[in-house]
């Protein structure tokens, strides 16, 4: 019988603490299945974020660092530096990357590090119980905007891909959404040609996740995947914002 | 003896650790020591090096704690307010076990302060600065010499234990010109990095972390630390003791102060006091020992500092209230002179032993 589903290899075969309905698993997943294909893992080094990844090194296998909060650009930069034949990719929420650590990735990006950087927006901070984060969208509750975010007092969410992408650094950045199976197929598919940058020497790429957060949103998981489609879409539109200079983005 | 070249203190510490086989740098320019980077920005390019100007001194502290963690020999250096940003990475550093080199060139506080040396960053240095309870191993050259010297022995230490070390110097070393010879020093052994980042090849993978929920496994991580702190204590105290055989007063000093007070002791003794100095090069582990087999021959023992009184509660801690500690320091950028501490010595002769 042919084989047409299995554990990534890449992947260590234990169960996740990751809530119902998270993206972040999905995620992990995807990058594990970038990594087998292209038979890299060997050479493959992660640094996690502080966030509800933090624990990410308990399932991806391979050479890992656990970041400070916000640092994990800097770290990559410092990895990177000392062994540029390894394929190196940082892992992120919007707390970690969008708001403690912009300095750090804007700083990467606009050097070209060629790392790769996988973002998780979920709107919230989902580890530390739900509180705003920099992409919380407007009119989005949260513990810490409990009216709903305003922008009189809370300013807009920031939109990283757009921003980043207005950098001469930056090769490669894409926004794409994991809440079904359409969009992550399309997330596969970016995330892949991002390694694939680093690989050829090409420099900086990030792939932006919308992802579904149920636990921190207050939602079913069939409710969030709404909430990305209707909520999260309109205001993070999903593409390529930059690609290395002989290709057209794909809108 | 090897040729002597004259030099400032700052590029002396960079063109060392060149020598020492440091191949990375990550920092942000503050002065006084602005130098260590610019003649490094040159230099590592010329023996296949890197050298990053970082976006901040947070994060050249995670360049290196990056590079550290992937085998490499790494510094950073920096000046007070910069080290105080530092702190939050020393602490993943130490937390995570990397060697690295962090050169404090201190200057005045607190807040911007000022650019002159000062001394007021030694509980910062030797208690931990950042959170969580753990320790560097802090040497503190008084020379231009010394503090080439102890650049090679502080990577050299740093991979020793995988711990953090850190040259503390200030403003004075830093930009102060004065020949010095690069000796060349047989290299050596020490273990090896497999617990270093590389890629999982043919190895199960490696793992760089200081995060344990596990609060029994973290009470171990954390008694394996203070393990290796009593280690260091052990092994790797340094200490000048200067005239001290026949001393009837002895003065403690670290760094530049030690310096002046040497001219101090010169002139006392010219006077007919007999002065000695004891003079930290390890501020820690600090030498305890040594304050308190001199306390058993000494009744007064003066501490000069460019704070108003630090390392003076660690004399203190050595001394063990078998002798008299007095203090003497200066702040803010201001120095010490040599006359200002006859002038302290003579009074204290006159009150306390007359
Ligand atoms: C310096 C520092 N500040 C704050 C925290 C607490 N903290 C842990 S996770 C987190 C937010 C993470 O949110 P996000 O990056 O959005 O990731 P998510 O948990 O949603 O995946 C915060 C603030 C910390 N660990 N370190």
């Amino acid at each position: 019988m042919k084989k047409v589903f299995e554990r990534p290899k890449s992947m260590f075969p234990v169960p996740t603490h990751y809530c119902p309905g998270c993206g972040h698993g999905i995620v992990h997943r995807l990058l594990a299945e970038v990594i087998d294909e292209f038979g890299i893992r060997e050479r493959v080094v992660g640094v996690g974020p502080v966030g509800c990844s933090v624990f990410i090194y308990n399932y991806i296998n391979c050479d890992m660092y656990e970041a400070a909060h916000g640092r994990a650009p800097a770290i990559a930069t410092g990895c990177k530096r000392m062994h540029p034949d390894l394929i190196v990719f940082t892992y992120q929420g919007d707390g970690d990357l969008a708001s403690i650590g912009t300095a750090e990735i804007i700083h990467a990006a606009n050097r070209g590090e060629n790392i790769t950087v996988l973002f998780l927006n979920n709107a919230i901070y989902g580890m530390t119980g739900g509180q705003m984060a920099p992409t919380t969208i407007l009119g989005q509750k949260t513990t810490t905007s409990p009216l709903g975010r305003s922008s009189k007092r809370e300013g807009y969410p920031i939109r990283i891909a757009e921003m980043l992408a207005t950098l001469e650094g930056a090769t490669y950045i894409a926004r794409v959404s994991v809440h079904n199976p359409k969009a992550i197929i399309a997330a596969k598919r970016a995330l892949k040609k991002a390694f694939k940058i680093q690989i050829e020497g090409l420099g900086f790429s990030l792939v932006e996740f919308l992802s579904q957060c149920p636990t921190g949103w207050g939602m079913s998981s069939r409710e969030a995947t709404k909430w990305v489609e209707e909520k999260m879409i309109p205001c993070f539109p999903l593409g390529e914002f930059k690609v290395p200079r002989s290709e057209k983005p794909v809108k | 003896m090897g040729e002597k070249v004259l030099i400032t203190g700052n590029e002396a510490i960079g063109e060392a650790a060149i020598k020492a086989g440091c191949r990375f740098f990550f920092g942000y320019p503050i002065t006084p020591q602005n130098k260590i980077p610019e003649y490094l920005s040159y230099r590592l390019p010329q023996v296949g090096g890197c050298f990053i100007q970082a976006e901040s001194e947070i994060a050249a502290i995670y360049m290196v704690f990056g590079a550290a963690g992937a085998g490499a020999r790494v510094m950073t250096s920096s000046s007070s307010p910069g080290i105080s940003l530092k702190q939050e990475g020393i602490s993943y550093i130490a937390g995570a076990e990397l060697p690295c080199v962090i050169v404090n060139v201190m200057r005045g506080g607190p807040g911007l302060g000022g650019i002159l040396p000062s001394q007021a960053d030694y509980f910062q240095a030797t208690k931990g600065g950042g959170h969580g309870g753990y320790h560097m191993l802090v040497l503190a050259p008084s020379t231009v010499q010394e503090s080439v010297d102890l650049m090679t022995d502080a990577f050299d230490l740093a991979d020793k234990y995988r711990n953090p070390v850190m040259v503390l110097a200030d403003g004075y070393i830093g930009q102060m010109m004065e020949p010095v010879e690069f000796k060349e020093r047989p290299q050596k052994v020490l273990p090896t990095k497999n617990w270093a980042i590389a890629g999982a090849k043919n190895r199960p993978r490696n793992l760089i972390r200081s995060l344990y929920l596990d609060p029994e496994e973290l009470e171990q991580h954390n008694l394996k630390l203070h393990r290796k702190y009593l280690e260091m204590a052990k092994n790797e105290v340094r200490v000048e003791t200067y005239l001290t055989e026949d001393a009837e007063i002895i003065i403690a000093a670290y760094g530049t102060v030690a310096r002046i007070a040497k001219t101090a002791i010169k002139m006392l003794r010219e006077r007919g006091i007999k002065a000695g100095l004891v003079r930290p090069i390890t501020v820690y582990p600090f030498p305890y020992e040594t304050f308190a087999k001199i306390s058993e021959k000494v009744d007064n023992i003066l501490v000069v500092e460019m704070s108003l009184g630090q390392m003076i509660e660690d004399v203190k801690l050595g001394v063990c209230g078998k002798a008299k500690v007095h203090f003497y320091g200066r702040t803010g950028g201001m120095v010490p002179t040599y006359d200002e501490i006859v002038t302290q010595i003579e009074k204290i002769v006159k009150e306390e032993v007359a």
